[in-house]
């Protein structure tokens, strides 16, 4: 059937197969012949990373395990969801260490992407927090994987965009918290420099994020809202409800030009009046500000959008991005979202995205000349040193993975000598040259 | 709700249910063929704060073992406030058109055990005077199509069932709901292709809890869209249906 992830661009011809439990999985992976195997958890990656012609769904490993009430320490299955976990364990007293802007991936998903937070700069990914896992690999057998055993398995699979085997069940440290509430901090910064300024001067706060007009030109280029946040000692523990919006189909495109982007960011900018204000917020519209409008991609029109997320060293990090953002603002192709972090320093996973500097990510429409505005941005990012994120990818070129990624010699070796290269491929693995 | 009874709990639907409301701390006696499915299921809950989890095996054609089931579902809850009814299984139209036997097995899963366990659970409800029956048939017993009218006359039949039951026991203060959902995401459709109308079983768990903690005794169509959809399919003229290959 055709299928495709977040952005909705590509679409692949893809074989569904929703194994009930590991014996079928493994039974399966012994008995398969498609070399063109991914996993797949919720499809929030952007591209074509969770596609491939036969796709693995993690759909029924989708149960509680175990858990150490202690130390909390949750065992559970590859597809369980954030927002499970959060449902569950955030009225018990326990959030998520690392959560990406959307509750609604997979453990499984998390770890293979090894997605980041408004936290990474003081508590790195998801990985960092994962104890260990167990998976099924090419040959049928299931192994468990931590930092001890099969670590270079690991540190393959962390970051490893599904590419050396199905992770089915997770070891997961959970976060104690004592509120569901957050403080948040909001700051308006006046260009890019302000707002570095403004994430070196609150480095110690956990949790921080900016919010780009990226239509903002000249003087106010870079112009932005900072949040910055911490998980408060007061109010209930509560998790939060689901929302109500949904966008059910497919909306015409013209309605995202760029006089409504304009219009939509000088109203988030023009929100907040002071230029520091104090906000107590529960975490879900602290984390989750679009999970309320379900199938809030659709807006992008049929078809779809891709993001752009790139990193680039913090050195580099003012330069870059002005270079960047100048480019963009030029050519008059807005982004409806640009959020902007701080990376804290890298892990030792081969193909992990972040790196210590910045990260930026803007949504794009799919449309004739993007993809040359595009590849003109990777060479940007390549001159500055940095690199994109392969989760939400869908058009880097070979050339550009392996230049930025230089581990990914290390971790080819480790996938073959699994034998993950003979099963496990998608159709960004192939494009990428893996 | 405090406790509840689900039959085929093992179904993808009916764990999301469960799942929501072990969250809550309710008590569970989950019935289901699988037993090793079923561990997983009890650990699950458990750890998401079920008061307590009994478990039992049943193949629910098999009509001799309801009878003790549901004797020991009443010796352990004192009340019974919610039975799930959400086995079944999804026939090969074009092979029981020509296997009579497996027509009518397949008739004896989707209908007569649903008919033959809540005839039980009904009476026994009807005595305690409260508790909701939620039974999940399909939008596919709306009408009969020829691409799976097995399956359809199946759940048009506990449907049926359902509607009189209701008429039944409503003086008795027992609310009956009848769960029509549209195409789900689950291993039952596991090879079906999926496009917008499709919905998680998640999804329609929640409209399956949001009808039973208000106390609704009706005709759920789940997601709600499908009211409107079946509305549509009913009321096309025979003689236009009949040329349709649907
Ligand atoms: C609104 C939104 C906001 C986001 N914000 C952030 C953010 O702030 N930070 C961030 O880091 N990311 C972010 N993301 C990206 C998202 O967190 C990742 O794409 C994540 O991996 C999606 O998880 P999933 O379960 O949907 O995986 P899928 O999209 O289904 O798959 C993603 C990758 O994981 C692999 N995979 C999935 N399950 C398994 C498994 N069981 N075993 C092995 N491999 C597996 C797939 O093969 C694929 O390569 C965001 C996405 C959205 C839509
Ligand atoms: N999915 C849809 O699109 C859809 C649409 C409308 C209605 N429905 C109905 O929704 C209900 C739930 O189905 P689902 O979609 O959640 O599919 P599912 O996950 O496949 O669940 C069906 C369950 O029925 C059980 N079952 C089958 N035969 C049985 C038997 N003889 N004895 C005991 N249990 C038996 C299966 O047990 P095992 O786990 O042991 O196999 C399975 O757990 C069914 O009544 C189905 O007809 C489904």
């Amino acid at each position: 059937m055709e299928l495709t992830s977040w952005g909705q661009y590509p679409r692949a011809n893809s074989e569904l197969f929703s194994p009930s439990n590991q014996l079928s999985l493994t039974n399966a992976l012994i008995e398969q012949t498609e070399a063109s195997s991914i996993a797949r958890g919720l499809g929030r990656s952007y591209g074509d990373s969770a596609l491939a012609n036969k796709v693995i769904r993690s759909n029924q490993f989708t149960h509680f395990i175990d858990f150490d009430v202690e130390k909390g320490i949750l065992t559970c299955g590859s597809g369980v969801s954030l927002a499970d976990i959060l449902a569950t364990f955030v009225p018990k007293g326990w959030f998520v260490q690392v959560t990406p802007g959307t509750k609604f991936v997979t453990v499984g998903g998390a770890i293979a992407s090894d997605v980041h937070g408004k936290n990474h700069h003081l508590d790195g990914c998801f990985s960092q927090h994962v104890l260990g896992f167990k998976m099924a690999l090419a040959s049928g057998e299931v192994v468990h994987c931590s930092r001890q055993s099969h670590p270079e398995l690991f540190f393959a699979t962390c970051g490893g965009m599904g590419l050396t085997g199905v992770i089915v069940e997770v070891e997961l440290q959970l976060l104690p918290i004592s509120s569901s509430y957050i403080n948040q901090t909001t700051i308006k910064a006046e260009n890019l420099e302000q707002a570095l300024t403004l994430f070196e001067q609150h480095y110690d706060t956990t949790y921080s994020v900016a919010w780009i007009d990226c239509l903002a030109t000249g003087d106010s280029l870079g112009r932005s809202l900072l949040m910055f946040g911490e998980h408060d000692s007061d109010g209930a523990l509560e998790a939060g409800s689901e929302g109500k919006l949904a966008v059910p189909f497919n909306m015409p495109s013209f309605l995202l030009n760029k006089y409504s982007i304009q219009a939509f960011n000088s109203l988030y900018y023009a929100r907040v009046r002071e230029s520091e204000s104090q906000q107590y917020i529960h975490y879900e519209p602290f984390f989750y500000p679009l999970d309320g409008i379900h199938n809030w991609n659709r807006m992008y029109g049929k078809n779809g959008f891709t993001q752009y997320q790139f990193a680039i060293p913090k050195e580099n990090g003012l330069a870059g991005m002005t270079e960047i953002l100048t480019r963009i603002s030029d050519s008059k192709r807005g982004s409806f979202l640009a959020v902007l972090k701080a990376f804290g320093q890298a892990n030792d996973n081969y193909l992990s995205f972040p790196i210590e500097g910045y990260t930026l990510a803007l949504d794009f429409k799919l449309e004739p000349g993007l993809f040359e505005l595009l590849e003109e941005l990777d060479q940007i990012v390549l001159a500055y040193g940095g690199r994109l994120y392969l989760t939400k990818d869908a058009r880097m070129s070979e050339q550009t993975f392996k230049q930025s990624y230089p581990l990914w010699t290390e971790f080819d070796r480790v996938r073959k000598e699994y034998g993950a290269d003979k099963l496990f491929n998608s159709h960004q693995s192939k494009r990428l040259g893996l | 709700m405090k406790n509840i009874l689900i039959i085929g709990a093992n179904s993808a639907m009916a764990q999301a249910v469960a799942k929501q409301y072990a969250n809550r701390a309710c008590s569970f006696f989950l019935v289901a063929r699988d037993g090793e499915k079923l561990d997983t299921l009890a650990k699950d809950l458990t750890i998401r704060g079920a008061h307590s989890v009994t478990t039992a095996e049943l193949d629910v054609t098999n009509f001799m073992a309801h009878a003790p089931i549901i004797e020991d579902v009443f010796d352990q809850f004192d009340q019974l406030d919610l039975a799930l009814i959400a086995h079944g299984t999804l026939p090969d139209q074009t092979a029981c058109q020509t296997d009579v036997e497996l027509a009518l097995k397949e008739i004896r899963i989707n209908a007569t055990s649903s008919i033959a366990l809540m005839t039980d659970i009904a009476n026994r409800m009807e005595q305690q005077k409260s508790g909701t029956i939620a039974c999940i048939t399909s939008v596919a017993g709306d009408r009969g199509r020829q691409s799976n009218y097995l399956y359809g006359s199946a759940k048009a039949m506990v449907s049926t069932f359902l509607q009189g039951l209701r008429n039944r026991l409503d003086k008795s203060g027992v609310k009956v709901i009848d769960i029509k959902p549209g195409f789900v995401d689950t291993p039952m459709t596991a090879d079906f292709k999926k496009g917008a109308l499709w919905a998680t079983p998640e999804k329609v768990a929640k409209d399956i809890s949001n009808a039973v903690d208000k106390g609704k005794s009706k005709t759920l169509y789940t997601p709600g869209f499908w009211a409107l959809i079946m509305l549509i399919i009913r009321n096309i003229p025979e003689f236009i249906f009949k040329k349709l290959s649907l």
